[in-house]
């Protein structure tokens, strides 16, 4: 019996009352079928326990945030803009926030007109948007694998077929992006954007190098394939120099951009932007016109007070000192207590490290593990839409203050010597030390670009130069 | 009355008893209960002891809701509670202990063979695997024992297969059953009171369990069970006197496999806190047997109750 029976047999019993359960499932559109529960999601419910060190999350850490200033900022601008502050307002955004998100973005290394910025319910939305303009059900979406785990129920409501392309230290190989596009041109299909998110992959924590950011901005210009270009925490660099977007590289032709205030400012207030050829920009208008009328106007105007008010770049250095020291205690912490062959990424900013451990792993059932010793992460399979991504997990330390890190990795490697214990036992092998893993560069170390960047699953190349020049 | 809604608990299943809750909860407002959604945590005891309600309404799955910890709670707290006493629900609980005690009562389940963690760490357990599937044959689920909703549930279809799937299992407790797999019919049989409710039949039309078991539209069920009458008479005889072996009271599920060649049944388990949520097989046996949800979860507070007149 197929689920399409299910959904539509007549109610139990003849005349008796229809139970809910088929009341609604008759109900659902064709595109919810895809919308399953799953163990992991509802595991992943279970982190936000007090009791948990979760590193889990992927959270600016608000409590930086000056409450007096937030306090300030709101005052002024209840006392000056309180009515337009309660009021709609364009579906393309405020007027006001317009240079603030200019500044960002010319801090980014671009030059934008102010007028050509949608302002957006967050970066999410931006996703929500692209997917909406372009995507029938069956297109092609090509993404990293891993790719943003909350890209993927945007990515499924829209029933695209995703595609997702390996990545390595240097970010989304090309070589094995050329490789789909030409299966795909056998196939007939042609992909409807690329999405990408060069800078500090979610969740990889990689950085697409700038030799690959040309490539895949040829790559777009030459097939005429949009690229979703995703930055949420490009300003948040802890080392090295910054690279050119590829909205930058491309001049805005064929990259449609997307930013964020979520991870340099704030989450609470939801807005993100996109930049994005005219065309695309004028249908996504009018999706978001059919989604949410508008972005807030409070949080847009709120946004405008402060960065008139308040000097942001400050509160981004200061955010990135603190992370930087989160990620250099979680790189510590994983060289002492993951055994050998396991393997992590080195971030060169950001807010995730993507730790893959030896094949026999199964991340989910491992979060079951960890649980009951209260610590949390993602499972590997969040990032994936194929069923890959079992041994991997990404771990956050931006929300979590660096004493719970230190207690969060050394309770993850308890979890992971005794299993690996156990499997040992199971196979007739010998358990693997502690502290043996690879990728954990010591802090100054970790710029040394040949040693720091461990393999993505599954790894081809080896020995590249990192997201580097 | 003033009903005291258990939910919620750190297990594993929590999100599932949130479902069950959420669904309980507003059948009984309906119904013009005056409803208190109480989250089985370290305040438990004390908003218990505040609330004094007439009767609690166990809806928490896996640990503490299923073991019997919550059911002693409430013995010691003399607050009347749905469903089965603590012993009983320690019994369900524990997939080994079951088996025994259908055992012991002669009650046919599919052989297993049930090793701790330790075993294989300190006794060198593994060295049995291939035995053990000789002796209780392949194909074999394995499971670990204390454990709801298919968590950690594997099919192992030889040797090869199996250290992979105890480390899934043992993810999840310190022990694992290794189950022989019947090839059968999934039978889902209701206890209500005494009597049998119409069986469910499920066909799990998605891969992974957990999932067929919570997305609406993921699993179809036949309800009445296409079943020869003998069959349907055994097969809810066979369930009650499981009911009865574990020392149940007020409600269970009870979880059979018919052979689909032999046509032979065989007890898998028993669940004391069944779900209860949109896509939960219980309310789908009560809505056939003519019982929709309110009057089903009248009839568990009214059963409560009568247990309480039954343990005095």
């Amino acid at each position: 019996m197929t689920v399409e029976d299910a959904d539509r047999r007549p109610p139990v019993g003849g005349a008796r009352p229809t139970p809910d359960r088929e009341r609604y499932a008759g109900l659902f559109a064709q595109r919810t079928r895809v919308m399953k529960s799953s163990a992991m999601r509802d595991l992943m419910a279970l982190t936000e326990r007090p009791e948990i060190i979760s590193l889990a999350g992927g959270l600016a850490d608000t409590t930086l945030f000056p409450a007096e200033d937030l306090a300030k900022v709101l005052s002024h601008m209840a006392a000056e803009s309180s009515a337009r502050a309660l009021q709609y307002a364009p579906t393309e955004g405020m007027a006001d926030i317009r240079p603030a998100l200019t500044e960002v973005m010319a801090a980014e290394g671009m030059t934008v007109d102010p007028d050509e910025i949608l302002v957006t319910t967050g970066g999410q939305q931006v996703i929500d948007l692209v997917c909406k303009t372009l995507v029938d059900p069956g297109d092609v979406i090509i993404a990293e694998g891993p790719t943003y785990p909350g890209a993927v129920p945007t990515f499924s409501a829209y029933e695209a077929d995703v595609v997702q392309v390996e990545l390595d230290a240097d970010g989304m190989r090309i070589d094995v992006l050329q490789e789909t596009l030409a299966r795909l041109d056998a196939e007939g299909r042609r992909p409807k954007f690329i999405y990408t998110i060069p800078n500090f992959q979610n969740p990889g924590g990689v950085t697409l190098s700038l030799e690959r950011r040309r490539e895949l901005v040829r790559i777009a210009q030459e097939r005429e394939i949009l690229v979703l270009e995703d930055n949420p925490y490009g300003l948040l660099r802890y080392e090295g120099e910054a690279l050119p977007t590829l909205y930058q590289l491309d001049g805005g032709r064929f990259v449609v951009y997307a930013g964020t205030l979520s991870k340099i400012l704030s989450p609470g207030i939801r807005v993100g932007w996109t930049l994005a050829p005219a065309p695309v920009r004028q249908k996504m208008v009018v999706g978001k016109q059919g989604s949410d009328l508008n972005s807030s106007s409070l949080s847009q105007l709120m946004v405008a007070y402060y960065f008139r008010e308040r000097d942001w770049h400050d509160y981004v250095r200061r955010q990135a000192d603190v992370y930087r020291a989160r990620r250099d205690v979680m790189l510590d912490e994983l060289g002492r207590h993951m055994p050998e062959g396991a393997t992590w990424t080195t971030p060169q900013g950001g807010l995730f490290v993507w730790l893959t451990l030896p094949s026999y792993f199964d991340t989910t059932d491992l979060l079951a593990r960890a649980l009951q010793h209260n610590v949390a992460f993602v499972p590997g399979r969040a990032a994936y839409l194929d069923g890959r991504g079992g041994q991997s997990a990404r771990i956050n330390f931006s929300g979590v203050h660096e004493d719970d890190i230190r207690e969060g990795i050394a309770r993850i490697g308890a979890v992971v010597a005794e299993q690996a214990e156990l499997y040992a036992s199971l196979t007739g092998s010998t358990p693997p030390g502690a502290g043996r893993g690879r990728g954990a560069a010591p802090p100054g170390a970790a710029g040394d670009v040949a040693d720091a960047g461990a393999p993505i699953v599954p790894l081809r190349t080896a020995g590249r130069r990192r997201g580097s020049r | 009355m003033r009903i005291a809604v258990l939910q919620g608990g750190g297990s594993l299943e929590r999100q599932v008893s949130l479902q069950s809750s959420q669904r309980v909860e507003e059948s009984l407002r309906r119904q013009g209960h005056e409803v208190h959604g109480v989250e089985v945590d370290a305040g438990l005891v004390a908003r218990l002891v505040a609330l004094r309600p007439d009767v609690a309404f166990v809806a928490v799955h896996g640990e503490d809701g299923e073991d019997g910890t919550v059911q002693e709670l409430l013995e010691v707290l003399e607050i009347p509670y749905t469903g089965s006493g603590p012993a009983a629900c320690e019994r369900c609980w524990d997939k080994v202990v079951a088996k025994r005690h259908f055992a012991t009562a002669g009650i046919p389940t599919p052989d297993a063979v049930s090793l701790s963690a330790a075993a294989f760490k300190r006794l060198g357990a593994a060295d049995a695997i291939g035995r053990i599937g000789e002796r209780i044959g392949w194909p074999m689920v394995v499971k670990p024992s204390r454990q709801g909703s298919a968590l950690g549930l594997r099919m192992v279809r030889g040797p090869e297969d199996a250290p992979d799937a105890l480390m899934a299992a043992l993810s999840y407790g310190d022990r694992v059953l290794m189950e022989h797999r019947v090839d059968g019919h999934d039978l889902s049989v209701t206890i209500l009171g005494d009597e049998a409710l119409p069986i469910v039949e499920v066909h799990p039309a998605d891969a992974d369990p957990y999932s067929a078991r919570y997305t609406i539209g993921q699993t179809a069920f036949t309800c009445p069970a296409d079943l020869e009458p003998a069959t349907t008479s055994a097969a809810e005889a066979l369930a009650l006197r499981a009911f009865r072996a574990l020392g149940c009271r007020g409600f269970a599920r009870v979880d059979l496999l018919l052979d689909r060649r032999t046509r032979e049944l065989t007890v898998l388990e028993v669940d004391a806190v069944p779900g209860l949520t949109h896509t939960s097989y219980l309310p789908v046996a009560a809505e056939t047997a003519g019982i929709g949800f309110d009057a089903l979860t009248e009839r568990l507070l009214d059963l409560a109750l009568e247990g309480v007149t039954d343990r005095a």
